[in-house]
């Protein structure tokens, strides 16, 4: 449905404009004085949102007690230092980005809740936010409700999309189909093993995961589990594994239990460089739980990993541990964080205006050239293209790159045939 | 869904899935003697005894970075002296804790639930603040990863011989302590009758907070050898307390023996179906069982009297 429209944005006259909209905030960047010229608030602000001559106010809101803390540290830092870079660079329409950070404590209602403290209380002007689809599913309605902008950053199972959410990280097909496609053909796989955590992600993912095997590689799926959140028990999982002998172990473990699986699997005397596994769930974070010794050898398939090497991610790195201490690390979702506040910023100058309906409509086509990952642009459906990469764990917890695909690959949340 | 293997492969794999089955019992066993101490001996439900675990393997990610940074050349013996550390630092949160907090309780055991509940999210917030959110990797020496080559298809991993190994160290320690030593019968005295105890000359305060203490420095050991198999982060602790619980109540509150049988049985039940179906179902399948047992019997597998 949004091909044509896309294929639009791409002649050349649209991305004659598109250059000079980027050139806008350049101009705006270079003296000081750039604020005094900063367009009047009654024109940019139309709907009440928090914004001044010299501030604009946005919401992050994620969990930094509870569970999830430990996966969502990162994305609040990422965010936090990319609102520092925009800032130190002229802020977002001559205006400084002020945050209000809220803590969604794990708890889907409490996300909720925040949300719309954030919307109806604070008129933040965007909010960076959530990371399990749980807690994006309690936040949604209220961002449809009260016409909010959702910054979304983890990789997740698709099947949605909204005019008030950009989804910065990749969604299912994106981030397994072109990973399974280079397995199939490097290794030769013919056989699978799925092993995935009870809930809708892994579900959804393996599902696909399972169509694309099938009816494309033309393999075969040997077996398919799913252990109940926190599981911390394996071994008769991996027994399965062993006497199945399958070609790939295709894995989406999340959380404690990832630590548990890959030590367990080290134990039982699984050789990871000699048994194929690939998990779309081991970011470096996880990593540094599950100890690089346990993992090295797995490959991994996302959009990012620490290690690539490129001009933004050269830069990024760095100012990342400038800011948050030299043993930090920084996984996928982490950069797709990263993403979020840059992809506003330029929505918004793109649109010249703050309005939440303006940047709904102006998203589409939006690019980022500084991105960590390299290159980034929002599709009609609010997600983003983005290159699916594949990549191999080492002994010191980094991932080496194996494998990029050539081109962007489109977001496609609702996949045909995969469902 | 055997018909494809050649009798080679399925004898070693039910030799594996045995041992599967064994190192989960341990673990249980393991996981469950501090509370069974705690909560079968005292009668405090204790939902903190997974932060205390995880107090324990903190102990082993600071003495194995002490360690590495320190001691390089001893790095391959660490792990005992870790898992003492964790004893001694798990108990003695645990005799403080009672001390402040569980004592004044006694007479109302629900709230203790609460209590520790409340200390449970407080301790999981302290260790985010002290730790950091992310989970801490621990490293182990190399001689303790991997596993015993046993025949081309049979494997055991090492880990799992030494929880085997100490689960059944500290179920002997912990026998003969409870019913072979002077504190031990002091203990089960308290417990019978605590008046009684008290006027006979037995300092039932002292005992029940070394009895509190014992009860959590098992949790750290725990904790401890749990680092080999598990992951370390703030929250967890929160993994382990429902299969704990479950063990303890199915087993019997007050008997040492029930909650072995108790690990066993569920150990064996779960492993095996783990085996035939998915995991999901097999822990659905597992907890029926549970539940369906205790409507027949409310007390456990094995009942003794209670401090009401």
């Amino acid at each position: 449905m949004s091909d044509e429209a896309n294929k639009g944005l791409l002649s050349p006259l649209r991305r004659k404009l598109l250059m000079g909209m980027a050139a806008v905030p350049a101009i705006t960047m270079l003296p000081r004085a750039s604020f005094a010229q900063a367009p009047a608030t009654s024109a940019v602000n139309t709907t009440g949102l928090a914004v001044t001559d010299t501030e604009v106010t946005v919401g992050i809101l994620h969990s930094a007690t509870g569970t999830m803390a430990i996966s969502e540290t990162g994305s609040i830092e990422a965010e936090k230092l990319a609102i520092e870079q925009i800032n130190a660079t002229g802020g977002v329409l001559g205006r400084k980005i002020k945050f209000i950070q809220e803590d969604g404590a794990s708890d889907w209602p409490t996300f909720a809740e925040k949300a719309k403290k954030l919307l109806v209380n604070d008129k933040v002007a965007a909010i960076m936010g959530c990371w399990t689809s749980a807690s994006r599913k309690a936040v949604l309605p209220v961002m449809e409700q009260y016409n909010g902008m959702l910054y979304y950053p983890t990789f997740y199972e698709g099947l949605e999309q909204s005019k008030n959410v950009i989804y910065t990280g990749q969604e299912a097909t994106q981030q397994i189909l072109a990973g399974l496609n280079w397995i199939a053909k490097e290794k030769g796989a013919k056989s699978f093993f799925f092993i995935g955590s009870d809930y809708i992600w892994p579900r959804t993912s393996n599902k696909i995961a399972r169509k694309h095997v099938e009816n494309v590689l033309k393999g075969k799926v040997v077996g398919e589990e799913y252990y109940a959140l926190g599981s911390t028990q394996f071994n008769s999982v991996i027994n399965k594994i062993k006497l199945t002998k399958p070609d790939v172990i295709f894995t989406d473990v999340v959380g404690g239990s990832n630590v548990a699986f890959y030590k367990q699997l080290k134990a039982a005397g699984i050789d990871l460089s000699k048994q194929a596994l690939l998990t779309i769930s081991v970011t470096e974070d996880e990593i540094d739980g599950i100890g690089g010794e346990n993992i090295a050898g797995a490959y991994a398939c996302m959009k990012y990993f620490q290690s690539l090497d490129n001009p933004n991610n050269k830069t990024f790195v760095p100012a990342f541990k400038k800011l948050w201490g030299e043993k930090t690390v920084i996984g996928d979702v982490t950069q797709a964080a990263y993403l979020g506040p840059w992809l506003w910023k330029l929505t918004v100058e793109k649109a010249g205006s703050f309005d939440v309906d303006k940047i709904a409509t102006a998203s589409p086509g939006v690019e980022f050239k500084g991105a960590p990952e390299g290159y980034v642009r929002i599709h009609e459906n609010h997600h983003l293209w983005s290159k699916t990469r594949v990549g191999r764990a080492k002994l010191d917890g980094q991932f080496e790159l194996i494998y990029e695909t050539a081109d962007l690959v489109e977001p496609d949340p609702f996949p045909k045939g995969y469902q | 869904m055997f018909g494809d293997y050649s009798l080679g492969d399925l004898g070693s794999i039910f030799v594996m899935q045995g041992f599967a089955g064994l190192i989960l019992f341990s673990v249980y066993v393991l996981m469950a003697l501090g509370l069974a101490i705690i909560f079968g001996q005292m009668g405090v439900i204790n939902m903190a005894h997974g932060e205390f675990m995880i107090l324990g393997a903190y102990v082993t990610w600071m003495t194995s970075n002490l360690f590495q940074t320190y001691l390089p050349s001893l790095f391959s013996g660490y792990f005992f002296l870790a898992m003492i550390l964790a004893f001694v630092a798990s108990g003695a949160l645990g005799m403080l804790v009672e001390w402040v907090l569980i004592r004044h309780l006694y007479k109302r055991p629900l709230d203790t639930l609460l209590a520790t509940w409340g200390l449970s999210l407080i301790l999981q917030q302290a260790y985010r603040s002290v730790f950091g959110a992310r989970e801490v990797g621990v490293e182990l020496p190399q001689w303790m990863l991997g596993s015993l080559h046993v025949t081309d298809s049979i494997e055991v991993p090492i880990n799992g011989v030494f929880v085997m190994c100490l689960t059944v160290l500290i179920t002997v320690c912990v026998a003969y302590v409870m019913y072979k030593s002077r504190w031990g019968r002091q203990v089960r005295a308290v417990v019978q009758n605590r008046i009684m105890a008290g006027a006979v000359g037995i300092n039932t305060e002292k005992v029940d907070r070394y009895t509190f203490g014992l009860g959590c420095g098992i949790a750290g050991v725990a904790g401890s050898a749990f680092t080999m198999i598990g992951s370390t982060g703030p929250t967890s602790g929160q993994l382990y307390i429902v299969d704990t619980f479950l063990v303890v109540v199915f087993g019997g509150a007050a008997s040492l023996l029930g909650t072995i049988a108790s690990a066993f049985s569920i150990s064996q039940t779960q492993s095996t179906l783990e085996f035939f179906l998915s995991g999901s179902m097999a822990k659905v399948l597992t907890l029926l069982a549970v539940v369906g047992i205790l409507m027949l019997r409310p007390q456990g597998l094995f009942a003794l009297k209670v401090r009401k």
